[in-house]
């Protein structure tokens, strides 16, 4: 697929997302959204797979750390022909195989259970150990976001990849920003990112995370790194895509023009309620942070 | 009388999430307290420390999505006089910093709360990651620690300012849905004991948590089929009001336990731990049996695991059936073995 084609493909997994997340009534919105572009990249430019053959042997594994943005994945999954786009309909529902955060073994092609946060990368350190000592010619890519970097596993395993000089392990972060009691750097302030994973031996990437040239770049950048691991910092906006947020909503806390956020005294109270507007797809569905 | 809600059989009967009833309690905690402390991890508003934080933002402590941090901080609080109350979900605390739990709280015996948020099925579409059903029995385990699980947001607000008082560490495990309410202000409360919410002879029901409602309603059918059960709420589950369960086995001789939990580990097997030492009868266990749950409404998923006061009748009428079996099979017994056990004392007297 070119470039072109690549972005028309990630807007027609937005709008699956918000269908399904609409259909579901729960759900999570922001970083579901903000990561369609690498989704999009991932799965239709840069993974070894076989979407008819999940269990194919020598497939590169996509592991999903932050699991609450399975809608991403699933609508990705459901687009490169995993299973069919209808299924996505059935989100969170009873007896679905889109379970409200991604199992392993209900649904063929996903790699790991998750979304207890901060327990992908260890896995996928896992995973890139035993692909090391079989000398396999597979990849492990483990997705993260920016807020389970609080977790202390995260760094038990950013400190092994760095021992152990994992080459065949890329770390994309979802940089957006946002968790979910506010700003990462409110929470707990988690810069200078990039120097503390350099610190650890690791090779990082900043790339704008909505650019699908330069995340194709990056990932054949990562591969190209034979003595490390690479962790590639994906800048995204949470919820992008979306029209009454895209352009007034960034993560400094510029408010998105409703009527309810210009009346809201202060910036910070005002990028708190465009937050929520966007977690909730201005209410039309529930949102974990309630 | 236990003062319960007159409402509590009326289809309009309030229905309130149960961790609501924390945020209150946490808030009058702190004002009766100024060595109150709270600490969350990333959740603050769906945990209800929210209104804490707003009201006592310096004693406000957010963490980060770190529970391991977040237990073994709280402790080091605790050390330096403070009384933490650390919330979570409880998947994630108890549930992934059950050690830091362990040492740094229960064994240094230090008077941490530890809030388990979103626990049971009941959570619903998030799945099986964020449905904790194992809480209560990895909290039971350890040494020290005092395990309630409030059956309503009026006594999770009791259980809260009970969790100030007392002096050592404390679970409490809350709920996420609206939970009808079942008790009122005046319903006593008091770790460690049992309360008897319905009167009965034939079986006891004994509860903890959301589904004591369904308890309660389960009594009330059975009662028209003319089974008079008792129900037991039995908010602490450790300590477990041993003599409310004893004179329970001793009275009824049927005992079903009901828990939004395993059936190993939690509410039924502090129970049947006890009884079989101490008064062994029949027990029925109404709970999720060794399996992880799943995606879906609450009421589905509580209808699929068996959860319901449907359920809770088919298991009391099965224990009553094991009861008259064993009264038939005891009294044969008794009238094989009663003649030369009568002259074998005769003769010793
Ligand atoms: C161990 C653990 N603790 C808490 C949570 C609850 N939780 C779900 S999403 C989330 C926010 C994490 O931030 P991030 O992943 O950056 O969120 P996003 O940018 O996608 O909104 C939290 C705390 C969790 N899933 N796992
Ligand atoms: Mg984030």
């Amino acid at each position: 697929m070119t470039i072109d084609q690549l972005d028309i493909k990630a807007n027609e997994i937005r709008q699956d997302i918000i269908k399904m997340l609409v259909e579901a009534g729960s759900g999570h919105s922001a970083g579901s959204l903000g990561m369609a572009d690498v989704f999009t990249a991932m799965y239709f430019a840069v993974l070894h797979h076989k979407p008819k053959n999940p269990d194919w042997e020598h497939r590169d594994r996509l592991v999903l750390s932050n699991g609450h943005i399975c809608p991403v994945l699933y609508a990705t999954m459901a687009h490169a022909g995993y299973f069919s786009r209808t299924e996505l309909k059935t989100l969170r529902k009873l007896g679905s195989r889109l379970q409200g955060h991604p199992h392993r073994g209900t649904l063929p092609g996903i790699e790991s259970t998750s979304g207890p946060l901060g327990s992908g990368l260890a896995q996928a350190v896992g995973m890139a150990l035993a692909a090391k000592m079989d000398q396999a010619r597979w990849q492990v890519y483990c997705l993260l976001s920016d807020g389970e970097q609080d977790a202390g596993n995260n760094w038990e395993a950013v400190m092994m990849a760095g021992k152990y000089r994992l080459s065949k392990l890329t770390a994309i972060m979802d940089r957006n920003n946002i968790q979910i009691d506010g700003v990462t750097e409110d929470v707990m302030p988690l810069e200078p990112v990039k120097k503390k994973y350099e610190a650890f031996n690791w090779h990082v990437i900043d790339i704008d995370g909505h650019n699908i040239q330069m995340i194709i770049n990056a990932t054949n950048q990562a591969r190209a790194t034979q003595d490390r691991p690479t962790l590639i910092i994906a800048h995204t906006t949470p919820g992008k895509g979306v029209d009454f947020m895209e352009d007034d909503y960034r993560w400094h806390g510029s408010p998105p023009g409703k009527v309810e956020t210009e009346r809201a005294p202060d910036k910070a109270e005002q990028a708190k309620v465009a937050l929520r507007e966007l977690r909730t797809l201005q209410g039309k569905i529930k949102s974990e942070h309630q | 009388m236990a003062n319960l809600n007159p409402k509590l059989y009326s289809k309009d009967v309030e229905q309130v999430p149960i961790r609501n009833g924390y945020g209150e309690g946490l808030v009058a905690a702190g004002e009766l307290s100024d060595q109150v402390v709270a600490l969350c991890a990333d959740l603050t508003e769906s945990t209800r420390t929210q209104a804490f934080a707003e009201k006592f933002p310096e004693r406000f402590i957010q963490v980060g999505v770190a529970e391991q941090n977040l237990a073994t901080v709280a402790s080091g609080l605790a050390a330096a006089g403070k009384i933490p109350f650390v919330t979570s979900y409880a998947t994630f605390s108890p549930g992934r910093n059950w050690e830091q739990i362990r040492t740094t709280i229960c064994y240094n015996d230090q008077p941490v709360k530890v809030i388990g948020s979103h626990a049971g099925i009941s959570v619903g579409p998030d799945g099986a990651t964020h449905q904790a059903l194992e809480d209560m029995a990895i909290m039971r385990a350890l040494p020290n620690m005092v395990v309630m699980a409030p059956c309503d947001h009026l006594e999770a607000k009791k259980a809260t300012l009970a969790a100030l008082e007392y002096a050592g560490p404390v679970y409490i495990r809350l709920a996420r849905e609206a939970t009808p309410v079942v008790t009122t202000g005046k319903t006593q409360f008091k770790i460690g004991e049992a309360v008897e919410f319905n009167p009965g002879s034939d079986l006891t029901i004994i509860a903890c948590g959301p589904l004591v409602y369904e308890a309660m309603q389960a009594a009330k059918q059975l009662k028209a089929k003319k089974i008079s059960a008792q129900v037991l709420n039995m908010a602490t589950v450790k300590p477990l009001d041993e003599k409310a369960v004893l004179s329970a086995a001793k009275q009824t001789g049927a005992i079903v336990t009901v828990e939004e939990h395993q059936v190993t580990g939690g509410l039924g097997g502090a129970v049947a731990e006890f009884l079989t030492q101490h008064q062994p009868v029949p027990q029925e266990f109404i709970g999720v049996r060794d399996r992880f749950g799943e995606s879906g409404e609450p009421a589905e998923l509580l209808e699929k695991f068996g959860l319901k006061a449907k359920h809770i009748i088919e298991a009391s009428l099965k224990v009553i059936r094991r009861k008259r079996q064993l009264n038939v099979v005891s009294k044969i017994d008794k009238k094989k073995v009663s003649r030369p056990n009568k002259r074998s004392s005769r003769k010793k007297k």
